[in-house]
């Protein structure tokens, strides 16, 4: 009798489970088709917490300046832009299951973001299995857009530039315009952005015939770099290409000049960020997406809109980083696509952005048959406490 | 009577020493490996002898800071037989304190702004002095929370539960001080009390100027590493005075002995307890705020690595012996100097967790440890 009881309440209990399923699945499809009648969801993924908060806060508010642009406006389409904001906290497993969250339970077609290759990859690979389009503004390693056969992956595209031709701009600049022969390279090898970097610079440097006097790695949590500063000092470069994010430029150059050290260090774009320490940057350079510096109507009209929009803790107007540029960038090479498809149809959207042409802040952009676009580089130099725009080069 | 823990026969009691069969492979293994890592470093130090005493002064000054954590690891191992693995973030908390100490309160000025009249170094010395005492003061209350709620309540419980207990303090003091109402999920800059000068030796001891590369060869060290050298001393020094000359250290030695024994000489084994828990964490406060103003950048998880790897100085040492937790921490920050300079920064956490694996297949009692005596 008690067997039966057990029994019993075991398979009601098996019942009410099996028909709550269906009726919450059905719910969230209602949902998402009812969302989009008079309404576009995007997706957002940005790094908020972690080691590089200011990327996500940067690209999270450029994105959200271009949102709302577009809403005043009327939307895209005469439908509204809900922004759907996730932290991915630029880590492969955060932001997952952050794409997972907005595609299965909020059922966005399209994606901005996430903001660091080593997360954009994993991200780029569900976008692509899944059907959803996704523009990362930020993401710069050259395996976001393609497969390793060398094709194009469907649906996804990025806003900026790729490693391969940063890494090059930044060794064709140490060598020609700063003269150096002999580089040091830093390389975080767990790090798909800095080893892409790394790799295409010691190409271009040993096709220019310079010499690579030493390689050092070292992991994203290291605090302590007295060891590679030594063998730095040991192997006496004229340059050191240290292209990680602002984080670990912060460490290495503080204990760097605290050693004494005085030779020029060589970054990428991860060093743009309202948190690098200018006093340790100092005498550094940076390759970049923009500057705020440059003149050109773009960006004269985004500074305004980004001050009124964005003010900092002291009440001053922020001035946008590249970051910022690229997510506004980014955002509104989405929205033109869908307004020039007519439809909330993700493979019309995908030929837009194939043939667009849009003037953006961080240049004009236009995209080529990997889904990158060919767009200018800015150097930027550290020098007294302010970053300073040193030249552009063009692709 | 002495139960021998070399490779005897488990379970026969005084029996004669026999070898287990394959013996011989593992110990010529491991001289093997002994002999490598000398070469290595042999040919190192003659090769470069300035960028062997380079990576020698970094091992220092890592070893001196694990050594102040190691304290309380070995400490409340003698006592209470437990180890608090949430000593390290109790070390975590106290570089937090000081951050906030400094950047948000301004503390390190007080003495400018009590004395405007003051001379500037006298006041930053005292100002960073007070943040320290602020943070070890806030690391002892928190180490004596930690005891009273979570582990005295285990004390006569099997050892296992407390072990388990103490993984789950660690845990909830990290991702608690994840949180952004508490601190930050972030990784913090660390703003220092005082700022941090290097010099460099080469012909006689020359102040590193911004902007001037030293000569190639000289060997730099900054006053951090004088300051951690110090203090990480006078803890020593503090400790064994406290241990051997007062009458609280002998409690404490006695109730690490046998504990219903001390209790029925009068001691008050709580307090004693308690008392070896807030030294052990003032120590590892003073060694959070000395890491954090070396290594500049904190985060919640910041005690995890060193909490550990002054668990691994503390076994390596013996656990429970005193002069051989500093041994074991020296020990240990050498190998992670060298290994960060000879073999690639990323492998020093391979190698130190080598090191645990060594030591308890090796000499499980550690160097300076004894066999667990029979009572008889």
């Amino acid at each position: 009798m008690r067997k039966l009881r057990i029994f019993s309440v075991l398979i009601l209990a098996v019942m009410i489970l099996a028909a709550c399923a269906p009726a919450g699945g059905s719910d969230a499809g209602d949902d998402a088709s009812s969302a989009s009648a008079g309404e576009i969801k995007v997706g957002v993924l940005v790094p908020l917490s972690g080691q590089v908060s200011t990327f996500g806060v940067s690209t999270r508010d450029g994105i959200l300046l271009a949102v709302n642009q577009w809403n005043e406006k009327g939307g895209v389409n005469g439908m509204k832009i809900v922004p759907i904001i996730e932290d991915g906290q630029c880590t492969p497993d955060p932001a997952v299951n952050a794409a997972n969250k907005v595609i299965d339970q909020d059922g966005v077609h399209y994606i901005l973001g996430e903001v660091c290759s080593k997360a954009v990859i994993p991200v780029s690979e569900i976008a692509s299995a899944k059907g959803v389009l996704m523009i990362t503004p930020t993401g710069t390693a050259d395996v976001i857009t393609v497969n390793p056969d060398g094709t194009a992956k469907p649906y996804v595209y990025r806003a900026c530039f790729n490693d391969s031709f940063q890494g090059a701009v930044g060794a064709a600049f140490a060598f020609d315009n700063l003269g150096a022969k002999k580089a040091f390279l830093m390389t975080d090898q767990a790090n798909d952005y800095v080893k892409g970097l790394s790799e295409t610079f010691k190409a271009t440097w040993l096709e220019k015939g310079g010499e690579i006097v030493g390689e050092a790695s070292y992991t994203s949590k290291d605090t302590d770099f007295s060891a590679i500063i030594a063998q730095i000092k040991d192997a006496n470069p004229d340059v050191v290409y240290l292209p990680d994010y602002y984080n670990i430029v912060n460490l290495v150059m503080k204990q760097a000049k605290e050693a004494g050290l005085n030779i020029p260090f060589v970054g990428g774009d991860g060093w743009d960020s309202s948190d690098l320490d200018l006093a340790a940057a100092d005498g550094g350079y940076f390759t970049n997406h923009y500057s705020p510096d440059i003149q050109s109507p773009e960006v004269t009209k985004f500074l305004a809109d980004y001050g009124a929009a964005y003010k900092d803790d002291t009440g001053n107007p922020k001035v946008p980083d590249a970051l910022a540029a690229l997510g506004y960038d980014g955002a509104n090479m989405l929205f033109t696509a869908i307004q020039t498809a007519g439809v909330d149809d993700v493979d019309k959207v995908a030929e837009a952005l194939d043939n667009i042409e849009l003037v953006g802040v961080s240049g004009t952009i236009t995209i080529d048959e990997f889904h990158n676009p060919i767009k200018d580089l800015t150097i930027l130099a550290v020098k007294d406490g302010k970053i300073n725009f040193e030249t552009v080069v063009k692709p | 009577m002495q139960f021998p823990l070399s490779s005897s026969k488990p379970g026969i009691p005084g029996a004669i020493k026999k070898r287990a069969p394959l013996a011989w492979v593992g110990q010529s293994f491991l001289i093997i490996l002994a002999i490598i890592v000398v070469a290595i470093l042999g040919t190192n130090l003659v090769k470069d002898p300035s960028l062997f005493a380079q990576y020698f002064i970094s091992g220092l000054q890592l070893g001196f800071v694990y050594a102040m954590i190691a304290l309380g690891y070995t400490m409340v191992y003698g006592i209470v037989k437990l180890i608090n693995f949430a000593h390290g973030d109790v070390f975590m908390v106290g570089a937090f304190v000081s951050y906030y100490c400094v950047a948000r309160f301004q503390l390190h000025m007080w003495p400018l702004n009590v004395f405007p009249s003051m001379s500037v170094g006298l006041a930053t010395i005292l100002g960073s002095v007070s943040v320290i005492l602020i943070s070890m003061l806030v690391c002892v209350v928190l180490a004596v929370t930690i005891e009273k709620v979570a582990y005295k309540p285990l004390r006569d419980a099997p050892r296992i539960a407390a072990l388990i207990t103490a993984i789950g303090v660690s845990f909830f003091l990290e991702y608690f001080g994840a949180l952004s109402f508490v601190y930050t999920p972030r990784f913090i800059p660390y703003e220092r009390p005082f700022p941090v000068t290097a010099w460099y030796i080469q012909d006689g001891i020359h102040k590193v100027v911004a902007g001037v590369s030293p000569p190639a060869g000289a060997i730099t060290f900054s006053n951090i590493f004088l300051i951690i050298v110090v203090a990480s001393i006078i803890v020593q020094i503090v400790l064994q005075y406290l241990v051997r000359r007062t009458k609280m250290g002998i409690a404490m030695r006695a109730t690490s002995f046998d504990k219903a024994a001390a209790r029925l000489m009068g001691i008050n084994v709580d307090n004693v307890i308690s008392f070896t828990f807030a030294i052990g964490a003032a120590f590892a406060g003073l060694g959070g705020v000395l890491y954090a103003i070396a290594y500049s950048s904190i985060w919640a998880q910041l005690g995890i690595l060193p909490g550990l790897k002054a668990f691994i100085a503390a076994v390596l040492g013996g656990i429970g012996s005193i002069p051989g937790a500093l041994v074991g921490a020296l020990i240990m920050g050498q190998a992670e100097a060298m290994t960060m300079g000879f073999i690639s920064t990323p492998m020093r956490d391979a190698v130190a967790f080598t090191i645990l694996i060594l030591v308890l297949l090796v000499r499980p009692t550690g160097i300076f440890g004894e066999p667990e005596q029979e009572k008889a």
